[in-house]
């Protein structure tokens, strides 16, 4: 199976993309009296802890989409759950100390330079751009971590209510076997 | 101490000891978790996972086991037809003989899928330890998975979706199922519904590897009377009952 | 035939405009609809869990079935060498293509994941009968293309012949490809029978036949140009055989399923109790789509008219996207049996059938598809020769006219 197709072209652009505004970017604040002839406003990264990322730093600029594209196929096809390459791992780090997020603002560490770089994020329809922790995760089931149970009709109440009106709505409608 | 850290260690003590094999019930032998495997290891096609539900000890009102893999997943909506069901209560009644049922229905962990087959971009897929899966990556949200299911085991998700398990991602256009739980497995714990199920007392979920004999589960299917839904299509289903 | 002489049509009065702005509202319709419904998600359309595809389905695939119906006319010249056709052969094959861009944009743009179509292309599942429509589709508008190129350039006329056989084997596999979409969903007890991809074929050949009668009509009716009765006799009683030709299928199909005592269910669901799907079939299905206008076709009066002519082309229309309707969406709305001999009841709606209904969304994404079907097929006509300036009598089969 190709694992990745010609979106990485796409990646690829975009990561040449980041390494130049990084580029741009670090000249501007070596002498932050001038100002740089651009359009668009550079964005202040938030969520940056300590300096010590799993990569050299311009190696991530370039490259951090393979690693995670490289890393969930191992997750989810062979169940390797290694923490380094983990998005979870990143967020961690990453996620500003604001919102507890990597998303929300331009000062968002993901979303002020996708947003600058012009490249569609496509990881955060599906995981949480926020930084839960994991250890709250490993608990019983039945315990949200930071969620207060509910005081409404329980699931079970509300599925069984839901299961007699179906049938009841569909013997109305007379489509019942 | 906050309430919630009180019952959470409650819970640990309970957890540790179902997966420690202790019994809670008499005849109820909680032995059938999985070994933890380190981080870095694959999931090997040694082990088939699979689950063994006996209807005789599941009760017609009691969905423990629905909650649980809700709020395991953080699936928050199942309030209408567009929302995700990982996992169903399913009532049934003998046309013959009036007698009634009770079990829940999940994504059977089939050893030949038809989601799998029918998948356009193979984000359908099998891991090696027998746990049927949707590469959310790769899915493009056709439906034809769903089309081809016979256990109506998969859903859609229609809509917007944020706050996610950290463990658990899923989002809008994709499709999705029961995983079995598969991180929870990867780290030796029980799958939700098979811990709430125990939890509870009633230990009508048996979970296990069907492939080696010695364990709980296969030792039951070998000897006991078990079946599978519509055995007819010669799909293999990982998760058998029992009762029915 | 040496007078035939292929003209691009004008295209430069007000009412050519007209169409085409109309055509463009509709397609910006459709494309709204989409991007609502990516927006959105699917929860403002009328699928959900159980009836998971829906009216996009129903025109997505009645337009790409129509689409390799609609190469039947070149391929009834080309292939089979019947010299009437042959005129008729690359507007034929234009509307084939415009048609099966038309049914796949639908298709596409009702994906969860629209934005990742590409997928589709960089990972392919070769067991998937989805997958491999994928690759059928590509292939027939490559083999069409250079069908229509040997029909339209004079050097590559030597070539006509063989490409227009490999177009229809191509529409063939096709069409079997579309119908195994259905027919491999075992599961499923409306569409577990061997007969359905060889049914399709039959529909695909009615429903193409009869866009193309209406298409040619409008098309010489409104730039003027004389369209002669000998063809669309011809085109009249060929429609007749093929619509009487699926409606035989549809009986063996339907009687054979219920001699399956397994899928007797399902049968009285569409053919009995099943509300708007039986109704549909009966109805729209067998006497909108398929009696009514045999009627007409082999009226010895009513066929002598051409606006009756139209008209059951219009009627083979609705009754094909009737027929579409009652096996995609009825085919789901009858709920699965998981155990047999048991009475299910869950918050799932296990044991009980199923409801759709479909939203406006949904609705204007169909029509977006048959309208970028139509500009393509209008603006084409207009950048490209492919309509003969007359088909009268004499320019179509002199000696035929002569006889007369
Ligand atoms: S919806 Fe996703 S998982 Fe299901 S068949 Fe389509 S691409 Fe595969």
């Amino acid at each position: 199976m190709i694992k990745v197709g010609s979106h990485r072209k796409i990646w690829g652009v975009a990561a040449l993309a980041v390494a130049l505004m990084f580029g741009i970017l670090s000249s501007a604040s070596a002498d932050s009296g001038k100002t740089q002839a651009s359009r668009v406003p550079k964005p202040h990264l938030v969520g940056e802890k300590g300096n010590k990322c799993v990569r050299p730093v311009s190696y991530m600029r370039r490259h951090h989409m393979e690693l995670l594209m490289h890393h969930r196929d191992e997750v989810l096809h062979k169940g390797i759950r290694t923490k380094q390459y983990n998005i979870t791992n990143c967020i961690e780090c990453h996620a500003s100390p604001k919102n507890n997020s990597v998303l929300g603002s331009n000062q968002n560490f993901c979303q002020g330079c996708h947003k600058y770089v012009g490249v569609k994020l496509d990881c955060f329809e599906c995981h949480n751009p926020k930084n839960v922790k994991v250890k709250d995760i490993a608990f019983h089931p039945l315990i949200v971590p930071g969620k207060k149970p509910d005081a409404k009709p329980s699931l079970a109440d509300t599925m069984r209510k839901k299961m007699t009106d179906a049938r009841a709505h569909q013997e109305k409608s007379g489509v019942v076997k | 101490m906050s309430d919630t850290d009180k019952s959470r260690r409650k819970f640990i003590g309970t957890s540790a000891a179902a997966v420690a094999g202790l019994s809670i019930a008499p005849g109820v032998s909680l032995l059938q978790t999985a070994q933890a495997r380190p981080a870095d290891q694959a999931a090997s096609s040694k082990n088939r996972w699979g689950l063994l539900i006996d209807s005789n000890k599941c009760s017609s009102g009691c969905d423990k086991c629905v909650t649980a893999c809700f709020t395991a997943n953080w699936v928050k909506e199942a309030h209408g037809p567009t929302d995700s069901q990982w996992i169903r209560k399913v009532d049934l009644k003998s046309l013959s003989n009036g007698k009634s049922h009770s079990l829940p229905v999940m994504c059977q962990h089939c050893e030949n899928p038809p989601c799998v087959d029918v998948c356009p971009t193979g984000a359908s897929f099998k891991r090696a330890d027998g746990i049927v899966l949707v590469d959310r990556h790769i899915c493009i949200g056709c439906r034809y998975c769903m089309m081809a299911c016979p256990y109506k085991a998969r859903s859609f998700v229609h809509h917007p979706l944020t706050d996610q398990n950290p463990e658990v991602p899923r989002g809008q256009g994709t499709v999705e199922a029961c995983t079995l739980c598969d991180y929870r497995i990867d780290r030796g714990e029980l799958p939700a519904c098979v811990d709430a199920c125990n939890q509870e007392g009633n230990g009508a979920m048996l979970f296990g590897d069907l492939n080696d004999p010695s364990s709980e589960i296969a030792k039951r299917v070998a000897t006991e009377n078990t079946t599978q839904i519509r055995a007819d299509l010669q799909l293999n289903p990982g998760v058998r009952y029992e009762g029915v | 035939m040496k007078s035939l002489v292929y003209r691009e049509i004008p295209g430069r009065s007000a009412g050519f405009y007209a169409l085409l702005g109309g055509l463009g509202l509709f397609i910006l319709a459709g494309l709204t609809a989409a991007y609502m419904m990516d927006k959105y998600g699917h929860i403002i359309t009328g699928m959900n869990d159980q009836v998971v595809w829906g009216l996009p389905h129903v025109f997505a695939v009645f337009l790409i079935v129509a689409a390799s119906g609609a190469l039947n006319v070149a391929s009834v010249g080309t292939v089979f060498s019947k010299t009437i056709y042959q005129p008729l052969g690359r507007l034929s094959a234009l509307l084939a293509m415009a048609l099966l861009a038309g049914g796949l944009t639908v298709l596409m743009l009702d994906l969860g994941r629209p934005d990742r179509v590409i997928i589709a292309m960089t990972h392919y599942n070769f067991r998937s009968v989805f997958a491999w429509n994928v690759f059928l589709y590509s292939g027939f508008f490559a083999f069409t293309a250079i069908y229509l190129w040997t029909m339209m350039e004079r050097r590559m006329g030597a070539y006509k012949k063989s490409a227009g056989v490999v177009a229809f084997v191509w529409r063939l596999i096709l069409t079997t490809g579309t119908g195994s979409i259905f027919g491999f969903l075992v599961a499923r007890e409306l569409y577990d029978s061997a007969l359905l991809a060889p049914m399709f074929i039959a529909f695909s050949f009615s429903y193409g036949l009869a866009i193309f009668v209406l298409v040619l009509m409008a098309a010489y009716g409104w730039t003027g140009r004389p369209l002669g009765d000998l063809i669309l006799q011809r085109l009249r009683k060929l429609l007749g055989v093929l619509v009487a030709a699926s409606l035989y299928f549809v009986i063996v199909y339907h009687l054979t399923n219920t001699y399956f005592a397994a899928h007797r269910g399902v049968e009285a669901f569409i053919l009995l109790h099943g509300g708007i799907y039986t109704a549909l079939f009966w109805v729209g299905q067998v006497f909108v789509g398929s009696l009514l206008p045999l009627a007409i076709i082999f009226h010895p009066r009513l066929s002598k008219s051409r606006s009756m002519i139209a008209f059951a082309s219009i009627l083979v229309i609705a009754g094909g996207l009737a027929q579409m309707y009652v096996t995609i969406i009825g085919g789901q709305a009858y709920h699965l049996v998981l155990f047999p001999g048991y009475q299910e009841a869950s918050s799932f709606f296990d044991g009980v059938n199923h409801h759709y209904t479909p939203s406006v969304a949904e609705f204007f994404l169909g029509l977006g598809g048959v309208a970028i079907t139509c500009a393509i097929t209008v603006v084409g006509m207009k950048v490209l020769r492919f309509l003969p300036e007359s088909l009268d009598d004499q320019a179509v089969d002199p000696h035929a006219a002569a006889k007369s």
